[in-house]
């Protein structure tokens, strides 16, 4: 077993498997761009059918453990490997998931992505940083990536209050909807 | 294809507008998006005029992005007045471009690299994030590094926090071992720094540097102890890890980390599951030599009741992974695993069944309490969840669940992937063997998922269980055939099909009726490939080499492959009729001609291939009885430093000493005296005569000849300052009273780190398993060597230095000899060569114990896998085979049995293709 708890990939696919935003940790399962791509083939193809929009879902493929979630037109998958505890990799991507709602208040889908990819990249790397888990609380996520991109008009303190306001009406709608 | 379509319906006006106002920052978000509404209903009438589907959703501020035109674009870094949001920008797409696959020519990167650079003029925050975030992804080379290394450093010593975590993140990442220990210093103090991001960058780069320049990364260890006491949950869980990897080699280091922090508080879950990480390796390493209650099972356990569910689950499979696991230890792990099967969430329901599943391997009845919580989850939504659950039902299910269970399988077998259905069906094989009555409706399962889609290890997975199951139940036997019959009528994997009809060959004549076997394989002669054909012609042969009333059907159907286009299937049909008898009157057909035909290859094929090398090289004709059939043993771990001396002068022995079964017949035929003893009947493995680490390394390699035995002494002189000669072993064979000493052959100098051998010989009588024991010493001649010029003295010392007993033990008589069907060997002995009795064993530590113990006692090759017990069971048969001196085909089963607390009783049935060898067998087992 790795002593280390590693992650080796973050997967933010579209609705049709095509590559939103991706970060590999580890060269040596996927060393070409054609492995990469394969996999998140495979990937897809195998989970896209699933509901994973309410709680996190998870599935092993090709010996490695995968955590996704879906959201609107967007699925995200955390990769670890055989051995890794679930629930750390589960914590991995719950952490970026929420970090990603907050920056994109709630708004969640491809385009709102590829309109903040810059936001998201930073969330990658704030996230993970050579398949270690560099930070899993979806606030302190996202506080370290917007702290620079919020004007000054707009102060942090109220900035945060926005933020639980976001959140607390998701949870309300969630709650709504079960 | 919309994509394209679609920018060609956007005018430019909205392209221009669209560049510019993408990468607004969040705050102005609301405004953007209400123009982007603006345009998408301008859009969108065009859109479903295209008929494309619902891609006005696909609005893409990349669209159409093009490399070239973007690395133009990059000219904005060496403006001179910066706009730092159109550089961001314009990095963000660069960045888009390399994460969907695009690569940069050495070139591109370069200017790229170069450009970015300008940008550590900015000042505004934004883009220096954008900047760290670009290059790292471009990983530049050395000499580029140092371009960027002293903006880095600045920003490594600013102020603000953000700076100084992230540039030590990209620094780290591009810096080689020069540069690192020009930064060590600081690195070393941001690991202490009081802002948790900096502390943790820092150390996790250390983790990443680790695996580079370890030496510099070993001498933070005193500011890592220190984050390891930090307040910060995360700081807590790096510096743990980086830690642990500083001093995973020492032992002791890590048992008293372990025992301190176990002891102390840990705050973040994290760096807890790394702590029961930590506790397991140490438990595992401490389990040898400790007994009574398990160190820190304790820890483990009180974690079970920790808040965090990852740690919860992190300490129960730590529990259940412990070797030699006890069912009271397995308890509190099997009840928190138990709560979280019926968890509403899906990662938690499979992790805790996945480790259910592992643990009902080897601890089925640990496990049956969570049966019912089990069931439920065959229909969980998520179907990995639900293999894993129904394949753990199948290994600790009893006889009466099994027909609702398989009804349960088959409706959801359509739905999951190849590799789970792989794990059902080797579930569903071992839960056959374990109730043979209930075959049938099993082996209709089998057939029936054989018959629907799937890929070749599936596949393979099905045909081996059928196999098996045809092997162990008789009674499935003919149904288990003809659906595998049916399966090569349209198997489209040539491996398996060849496989089928090889066993078809061997299983299909013993039937009750052959001849409706013949159809399906004559049907692979018309429709298959040329080895499936090949495969088919054999096994048309056995069923005419069996069964006399098929032999004329068969010698047709043989005759039509004559003319077949393949060179090998018309060598074999040929080959057939000729031994067969086809072109005469039809009779029966010879034992011999089975034999040859038929009958298995009991030699190995390396050593097969090793013969037929020389032949090729020799004059010789090629004998096949000349070929080995001793298994050869794995060569000898060379214990040796890497940058060894070469050895000096011409008569130097060879290097190394030679560990393999033909190896040892070259070295003992170079030498004269040895080679007229003829051929050595079995060499043993090496023995080791001396402790590891001494002065001079000796270990000893017994060669039995019929009327000698061999004593070859591999020495090793580990002392530079030292040339050793005239080095032999004189061996005291007082308490071996069979044997007398022939001759010894000295060592003429064993220089340093190069090894040697020495002979010692001696007769014993003819044919004769003798046994005994001697004992060794080295006697030599040392010279000083002067370590600068190499030389030796001239003046030597006489020295003797002592080496341990060896024995010449009863299982050295015997070869490792397997067979591939033990029952077959053994009905082909008569009855009246076999010779049984009872033992008892007296108290054991355990059945396995007891099997070891008389395996290695006789020194046999164990036979389809009999070797191994299953843990619990109460009694055990063992097949074992081998080649007794004299080359007499030795074959043994043993029936072992528990018949009081620890103690076994064996019954040993021994047939040989001599008596005097089955007895003498008995013998042994009787002296042992």
């Amino acid at each position: 077993m790795q002593a280390c708890p590693q992650v080796k990939n973050i997967l933010v696919l579209d609705s049709e498997g095509k590559r939103v935003a991706v970060k590999y940790y580890s060269d040596e399962d996927w060393p070409t761009n054609g492995a990469k791509e394969a996999f998140e083939k495979t990937v897809f193809t195998k989970t896209h059918k699933t509901n994973a929009r309410t709680e996190a879902e998870v599935t092993m493929i090709d010996s490695y453990v995968i955590v996704y979630k879906f959201v609107e037109d967007l699925h995200f998958f955390v990769t670890g490997g055989e051995d890794q505890n679930e629930l750390i990799l589960a914590s991995v991507l719950q952490g970026f998931f929420d970090a990603v709602g907050i920056l994109l208040r709630g708004n969640v889908e491809k385009s709102e992505v590829l309109e903040n990819l810059d936001l998201i990249l930073l969330c990658l790397d704030e996230t993970i940083d050579g398949g270690v888990p560099l930070q899993t609380d979806a606030a302190v996520l996202a506080n370290k990536v917007a702290s620079h991109n919020i004007d000054s008009g707009a102060p942090l303190s109220e900035q945060t209050l926005a933020q639980a306001l976001v959140t607390a009406r998701e949870h309300l709608t969630r709650s709504l909807l079960k | 294809g919309g994509d394209l379509r679609l920018r060609n319906f956007v005018s430019p006006a909205d392209r221009k507008r669209f560049s510019t106002s993408v990468f607004i920052p969040f705050s102005r978000k609301t405004l953007c998006s209400r123009d982007l509404e603006g345009s998408e209903a301008m859009a969108q009438p065009l859109v479903k005029k295209d008929d494309d589907r619902d891609d006005e959703a696909e609005y893409s501020p990349f669209m159409g992005i093009e490399k070239g035109a973007v690395l133009q674009e990059a000219r904005v870094f060496n403006d001179p007045q910066l706009d730092p949001r159109r550089c961001s920008q314009v990095i963000t797409k660069l960045l888009y471009l390399l994460n969907q696959g695009e690569t940069f020519t050495k070139v591109e990167a370069t200017e790229v690299f170069f450009a970015v650079t300008k940008l550590f003029q900015s000042r505004d925050v934004g883009l220096r994030r954008m900047l760290y975030l670009m290059i790292k992804e471009l990983s530049p080379s050395a000499d580029e590094v140092i371009i960027v290394t002293s903006s880095l450093m600045k920003d490594m010593n600013s102020k603000t926090d953000m700076y100084r975590a992230n540039a030590i993140r990209v620094l780290c990442r591009i810096t080689d071992g020069v540069l690192l220990t020009q930064i060590e210093r600081y690195l070393k103090q941001a690991i202490v720094d009081k802002n948790p991001v900096v502390a943790s960058a820092a150390l996790v780069s250390g983790i990443h540097l680790l695996q580079t320049n370890p030496e510099v990364v070993k001498r933070w260890s005193n500011e890592v102890q220190e984050a390891v006491q930090s307040r910060a949950a995360l700081v807590q869980f790096h510096a743990l890890a980086l830690l642990h990897q500083i001093r995973q080699n020492d032992r002791l280091a890590v048992s008293k980390l372990v025992t301190s922090l176990t002891r102390g508080t840990v705050r973040s879950p994290l760096a807890q599951c790394l702590l029961i990480r930590y506790t397991s390796q140490v438990i595992r390493e401490s389990a040898s030599n400790s007994q009574g209650d398990r160190p820190f099972y304790d820890f483990l356990e009180g974690c079970l009741r920790h808040k965090a569910e990852m740690v919860i689950f992190e300490a129960a499979r730590a529990i259940t992974e412990l070797s030699g696991v006890t069912s009271r230890e397995l308890t509190p792990a099997i009840t928190v695993l138990q709560l979280f099967l019926s968890s509403s969430k899906p990662v938690l329901r499979f992790a805790a069944v996945r480790t259910l599943n592992k643990v009902a391997m080897t601890h089925p009845m640990a496990v049956t309490n969570c049966n019912i919580d089990m069931e439920s989850l065959i229909s969980d939504q998520n179907r990995s969840i639900a293999t894993l659950a129904i394949t753990t039902l199948l290994k600790t299910g009893n006889e009466s669940s099994v027909d609702r269970l398989m009804k349960q399988i088959t409706n959801f077998m359509s739905d999951i992937a190849d590799e789970f259905k792989i794990v059902v069906v080797e579930a569903i094989r071992s839960l056959c063997l374990k109730f043979p009555l209930k075959y049938r409706a099993l082996m209709n399962f089998l057939s029936n998922i054989l018959r629907e889609e799937g890929g070749f290890e599936y596949k393979k997975a099905i045909v081996d269980s059928i196999v098996i199951l045809i092997r162990d139940i008789p009674d499935a036997k003919e149904s288990g055939l003809l659906h595998l019959c049916e399966f090569i009528e349209d198997c489209e994997f040539t491996y398996l099909s060849t496989q089928i009809l090889h066993f078809l060959g061997i299983e299909g004549p013993k039937t009750s009726d052959p001849s409706k076997y013949i159809r399906y394989i004559y049907n692979r002669v018309h429709l298959e490939n040329a080895t499936v054909r090949a495969a088919a012609v054999s096994t048309l042969a056995k069923f005419g080499a069996m069964v006399d009333a098929l032999k004329p059907r068969v010698f047709v159907l043989l005759r039509r492959c004559l003319f077949d286009s393949d060179d090998e299937v018309r060598d074999r049909a040929t080959l057939y009729l000729n031994t067969l008898g086809g072109d005469g009157e039809v009779v029966e057909t010879d034992k011999d001609v089975k034999e040859f035909l038929f009958g298995a290859l009991e030699i190995p094929l390396v050593n097969l291939e090793t013969s037929l090398r020389n032949y090729v090289a020799a004059e010789e004709a090629f004998d096949i009885n000349s070929v080995p059939k001793e298994v050869k043993s794995q060569p000898l771990a060379e214990k040796k430093a890497p940058g060894k001396k070469q050895p000096t002068g011409l008569g130097a022995p060879p290097a190394a000493p030679p560990s393999t079964v033909d190896a040892y017949e070259k070295l003992l035929s170079s030498i004269p005296e040895l080679a007229s003893l003829g051929k050595p009947f079995k060499s043993s493995a090496p023995t080791e005569l001396t402790e590891a680490e001494t002065e001079y390394a000796v270990n000893v390699v017994k060669h039995i000849y019929d009327r000698h035995v061999v004593f070859q002494y591999n020495c090793t002189n580990t002392i530079p300052e030292q040339l050793l000669e005239e080095v032999s072993v004189v061996v005291d064979s007082s308490d071996a009273e069979e044997f007398s000493f022939v001759l010894s052959k000295p060592l003429r100098s064993l220089p340093y780190d190069s090894p040697g051998q020495t002979f010692a010989v001696f007769e014993k009588p003819e044919g004769v398993p003798a046994v005994g024991k001697f004992s060794n010493t080295l006697k030599f001649i040392v010279k000083e060597v002067d370590p600068n010029t190499g030389e030796a003295d001239e003046d030597g010392v006489d020295d003797e230095y002592q080496l341990e007993e060896l024995e010449v033990v009863s299982a050295d008589y015997m070869q490792k000899v397997g067979v591939s069907n033990f029952r077959n060997a053994w009905e082909s002995l008569d009855a009246d060569l076999e010779r049984v009795d009872e033992y008892g064993l007296g108290p054991r530590e355990s059945l396995a114990e007891a099997v070891n113990a008389v395996i290695s006692l006789l020194g046999m090759q164990p036979c389809e896998g009999t070797e191994v017990v299953a843990s619990n069971s109460r009694s055990h048969t063992c097949l074992l085979s081998g080649v007794f001196i004299g080359n007499v085909r030795v074959l043994a089963r043993l029936q072992f049995g528990l018949t009081g607390p620890k103690e076994v009783a064996m019954k040993l049935a021994v047939k040989s293709e001599d008596i005097a060898v089955s007895d003498a067998i008995h013998e042994i087992v009787a002296s042992g």
